[in-house]
C-alpha cells in the first residue's frame, strides 16, 4: 500500500464548523424554488391525462428520483474508479462515492414506491415484470449491498477499497441483469412498460416533467454537498482523535 | 497463478475427502429442498412443468452453504491470514477455490437433476444432453465464480457471514434465469426446443467471461483487510 | 549488513485505536529477540506489523531490505507469522499441511521432508490428522509449515502457550537451531525467564512503544 492510512484533518473537511457555504445555501435556495414550482406546474397548471386522468402527476416526482437515483449511481461507479485510479489521491473520492450511493438509495426507493403507486392506478397492479422495472428493483439491492459493505469496519482506505471494488463489480452485473430480464421478458407475449406507457404529452406536462428533472438534480447536488462534507467530518474526527490517542497510548505505561 | 489455483483447489477437493461435510451434509439439504419443492407446489403437472428452474433454485440455495463452507476451512484456523502474510497470489486463491467450487456444485447439481428425475417425472432426451451438459457447465463456472468472489468479502470478515445472500443472490439472477431457461429447452418443458436454448448458454458464457476476469482482478482487495 | 528489520517512529491502527504508537526497532540477522510487556501492550501488533498484515499508518518500515509501503508482497513471501492460530488445515495430514505450506513457495519434496525431519514429525506422526494432535504437536507443524516456506524472519506470538514442560524445552531447542541456521526470530512472550534464557536481547513493549531497560522510550 503507498498511502498512509491517516490522512491529516486539514485535508478531510478544512477547517469549517458546519457544511453549509455560499454555495450550498444558492443551491439550496433554488432547490426550493425548484420544488415551488414543481408544485405549481405539476399539482395546478399542467392538464390531467386524458387516459391516465390525475394519477399522470406522481410521474412528476417518479421521473425526478428516478433520474437522480441513476445519476447518483452512475457517479458512484466514476468516483469509485477515481479512487481506485489514483490510489495516492484523497479519500475525497471514496466520501464522494458513499455520498452518492446513499442518496442513490433512498431516490431509488422513492422511485419504486412512486412508480408502484402509479401502476396500481394505471394498470391496476403494483408491479409487472418488465425487465426496466425488474433490473432498477436488482439495481436498489445492490445498493444496498454496497452501503452495507461499506459498514464493514476497518480503516478509511480499507473501507475505499473495498466499497471501490463492490462498487464497480455492480457496473458488471446490472447490465447483465438487465439484459437477461430483457431476454426473459422477451419470452413473454407481454408488451413492455415503455410500450404501453402512451401518454399524450401535452406541452405543459413535458415542461414539468423538466422542471422535475432540474429540481430533483438540484437537490441531489445539494445533498451530495452537505453528506459528503459530513462523511469529511466524522473522517476527521477519527483522525484527529488520532495525535491524542497516539499521546494516550504511549503514556500507559507510565500509569 | 495457475500454480497456486491448482495447489489451493487440490486443498479444498482434499479436505472435503476427508470431512465429508458437503457430501454428507449439504447434498442431503439439497434433496430434502426439492422435496420440500413439491409440497409447496401440491401438483405433478406444476412441479414437472417448474422442474428446471427448482432444480436451478435448490443450487443457489446450497451454493450459500457451500461457499459459507468453503470459507469457514480457511478461517477456522486462521489459514485465511496465514495465507495473506505468505504472500500468496489472490488471483491463484481465487481461481482455485473457485475451481473446487466448481467440482462440488457439479455432483451437487448431478443429484438435484437425478432427485428431478425421481421426484418430478421429469424425462431426459436425447437430442438435448449437449445443450444440457453445456449448459450444466457454463452455469456451474458462473455460480463457483461469483460465488467465491462475494463469499471472500463476507467471509473475511468474521461475523459477517450473514451479508453473503445479500450481495450474492443479485448477482446470480442471470444465471438462474439463464440456466433454467436453457434447461427446459434441453429438457423439452413446456414444448421449448433445443434451438430455442443457445442464446442462454450465450448469455451464460458471457457471464462467466465477465466474471472470471472481473473475479480475478478484484478478489485480491476484496479479501486484504 | 543491512539490518533485518527497521522500523523507525512505526505508527499503526486498528480502527481508530493506535496500537502502535511510533516504535523504533532495528534487529540483525540470526538475533532472536524477545518482546515482553503487558496484554494490550502492541507486541501482536507489532508482529502483524512486521508480517505485512498490519498497514504502517505512519513512520518507515524496512524488512529484508524491502520498504513495507511499498513492497509489501515481496516482504510477506519471505515472513513467516505464528500467531495465536496455526494457519493449519485440521482435516488434513500434518504432511499434507506442510506439503501444502511448502508449496506455496514452489519447495520441493526433500525441502519438505527435511522440515519434516527437522520437527521430528516425519515418522510416527507424518499421517496424522491436524485434528487429532496435541497443541504443542500443532505448534510443531506450524513451525514446519514455516520451515518449508523457507521463511527468513519468524515472527512468533506466545509460541509456549498451552506447551508443557517437554514442548517449551523442545521448542527452545528448535529456535536455536533456527536462528543457527540463519533464521531471525522475534518472539513476544510472558515466559520471561524461560524465553530470556533463549532470547540474545530482551524488548520492553509498553504503550505502543519500545522502552530502554531503563525506562526511556527507544
Amino acid at each position: 500500500m503507498a498511502t498512509p492510512d491517516i490522512e491529516t484533518p486539514a485535508t478531510a473537511a478544512g477547517t469549517r464548523a458546519g457544511t453549509g457555504t455560499v454555495f450550498t445555501r444558492f443551491i439550496g435556495l433554488a432547490t426550493i424554488v425548484g420544488m415551488v414550482a414543481l408544485g405549481v406546474f405539476g399539482l395546478l397548471l399542467s392538464p390531467a391525462d386524458v387516459q391516465q386522468s390525475d394519477s399522470v402527476r406522481i410521474l412528476y416526482i417518479h421521473v425526478g428520483t428516478v433520474w437522480v437515483a441513476y445519476v447518483a449511481f452512475a457517479f458512484t461507479a466514476l468516483a469509485s474508479a477515481a479512487y481506485l485510479w489514483k490510489r495516492t489521491t484523497s479519500l475525497a473520492w471514496d466520501r464522494f462515492a458513499g455520498a452518492s450511493a446513499e442518496i442513490g438509495v433512498l431516490f431509488m426507493a422513492l422511485t419504486l414506491l412512486a412508480g408502484s403507486l402509479w401502476g396500481r392506478l394505471s394498470w391496476g397492479k403494483f408491479w409487472v415484470w418488465d425487465a426496466r422495472v425488474t433490473s432498477t428493483a436488482f439495481m436498489f439491492v445492490t445498493y444496498v449491498g454496497y452501503l452495507a459493505v461499506r459498514g464493514l469496519g476497518g480503516s478509511h482506505h480499507q473501507r475505499a477499497r473495498r466499497s471501490a471494488v463492490v462498487a464497480l463489480l455492480a457496473v458488471l452485473e446490472i447490465p447483465l441483469v438487465h439484459f437477461s430480464v430483457k431476454l426473459w421478458r422477451g419470452l413473454h407475449q407481454d408488451s413492455s412498460v415503455a410500450d404501453r406507457t402512451n401518454v399524450n404529452l401535452h406541452g405543459l406536462m413535458l415542461f414539468s416533467l423538466f422542471i422535475s428533472v432540474i429540481a430533483f438534480t438540484l437537490l441531489y447536488v445539494w445533498l451530495m454537498m452537505h453528506r459528503q462534507r459530513v462523511l469529511a467530518m466524522q473522517d476527521a474526527i477519527d483522525n484527529t482523535g488520532l495525535d491524542y490517542a497516539l499521546q494516550q497510548r504511549r503514556d500507559e505505561g507510565d500509569l | 497463478m495457475f500454480r497456486v489455483a491448482r495447489l489451493i483447489a487440490a486443498k479444498d477437493l482434499r479436505v472435503e475427502m476427508r470431512s465429508r461435510v458437503v457430501t454428507n451434509q449439504v447434498l442431503p439439504f439439497a434433496a430434502i429442498v426439492m422435496v420440500m419443492f413439491a409440497f409447496a407446489l401440491n401438483s405433478d403437472a406444476v412441479v414437472s412443468r417448474v422442474a428446471p428452474g427448482l432444480v436451478w433454485l435448490a443450487t443457489l440455495f446450497s451454493l450459500l452453504i457451500l461457499v459459507q463452507r468453503s470459507f469457514a476451512i480457511e478461517n477456522a484456523d486462521g489459514a485465511t491470514d496465514a495465507l495473506r502474510a505468505a504472500g500468496v497470489d489472490p488471483s491463484g486463491i481465487f481461481l482455485g477455490k473457485a475451481m473446487a467450487l466448481a467440482v462440488q456444485l457439479a455432483v451437487l447439481e448431478l443429484v438435484l437433476l437425478v432427485s428431478a428425475v425421481v421426484l418430478y417425472s421429469t424425462e431426459l432426451r436425447v437430442g438435448g444432453l449437449v445443450l444440457l451438459l453445456v449448459t450444466f457447465v457454463a452455469a456451474t463456472v458462473g455460480l463457483a465464480l461469483v460465488g467465491t468472489l462475494y463469499g471472500g468479502l463476507a467471509g473475511g470478515v468474521r461475523g459477517r457471514e450473514t451479508l453473503l445472500p445479500l450481495l450474492l443472490l443479485p448477482v446470480v439472477a442471470p444465471v438462474l434465469i439463464g440456466a433454467t431457461r436453457a434447461t427446459e429447452s434441453a429438457l423439452g418443458t413446456g414444448g421449448a426446443t433445443v434451438a430455442d436454448g443457445w442464446p442462454w448458454v450465450g448469455l451464460l458464457a458471457v457471464f462467466v467471461a465477465l466474471f472470471s476476469v472481473g473475479g480475478t482482478l478484484a478478489f485480491g482487495p476484496l479479501i486484504e483487510e | 549488513m543491512d539490518p533485518v528489520v527497521h522500523l523507525s517512529n512505526a505508527v499503526a491502527v486498528l480502527g481508530q485505536f493506535p496500537v502502535l504508537a511510533g516504535v523504533n526497532l532495528t534487529v540483525n540477522r540470526g538475533e532472536i529477540v524477545l518482546l515482553q510487556g503487558p496484554n494490550g501492550a502492541g507486541k501482536t501488533s507489532l508482529l502483524r506489523l512486521c508480517a505485512g498484515l498490519l498497514p504502517l499508518a505512519r513512520g518507515e518500515a524496512v524488512l529484508l531490505g524491502c520498504d513495507l509501503r511499498t513492497q509489501r508482497e515481496a516482504v510477506r513471501s519471505r515472513v513467516g507469522l505464528l500467531g495465536h492460530a496455526n494457519g493449519l488445515y485440521a482435516d488434513l495430514t500434518v504432511a499434507e499441511n506442510v506439503r501444502f505450506w511448502g508449496a506455496t513457495v514452489g519447495a520441493s519434496k526433500p525441502e519438505v521432508q527435511a522440515a519434516l525431519q527437522r520437527m521430528g514429525l516425519a515418522q510416527r506422526l507424518s499421517d496424522v490428522a491436524v485434528s487429532r494432535l496435541s497443541a504443542g504437536q500443532k505448534r510443531r507443524t506450524a513451525l514446519a509449515c514455516l520451515i518449508a516456506r523457507r521463511a527468513e524472519l519468524w515472527l512468533l506470538d506466545e509460541p509456549h502457550a498451552g506447551l508443557d514442560a517437554a514442548a517449551r524445552d523442545e521448542l527452545d531447542a528448535t529456535l536455536r537451531d533456527a536462528a543457527a541456521a540463519g533464521a531471525t526470530i522475534i518472539v513476544a512472550s510472558h515466559e520471561l525467564e524461560r524465553a530470556g534464557a533463549l532470547a540474545t536481547r530482551v524488548v520492553e513493549v509498553v504503550g505502543g512503544q519500545i522502552r530502554t531497560p531503563n525506562g526511556e522510550v527507544a
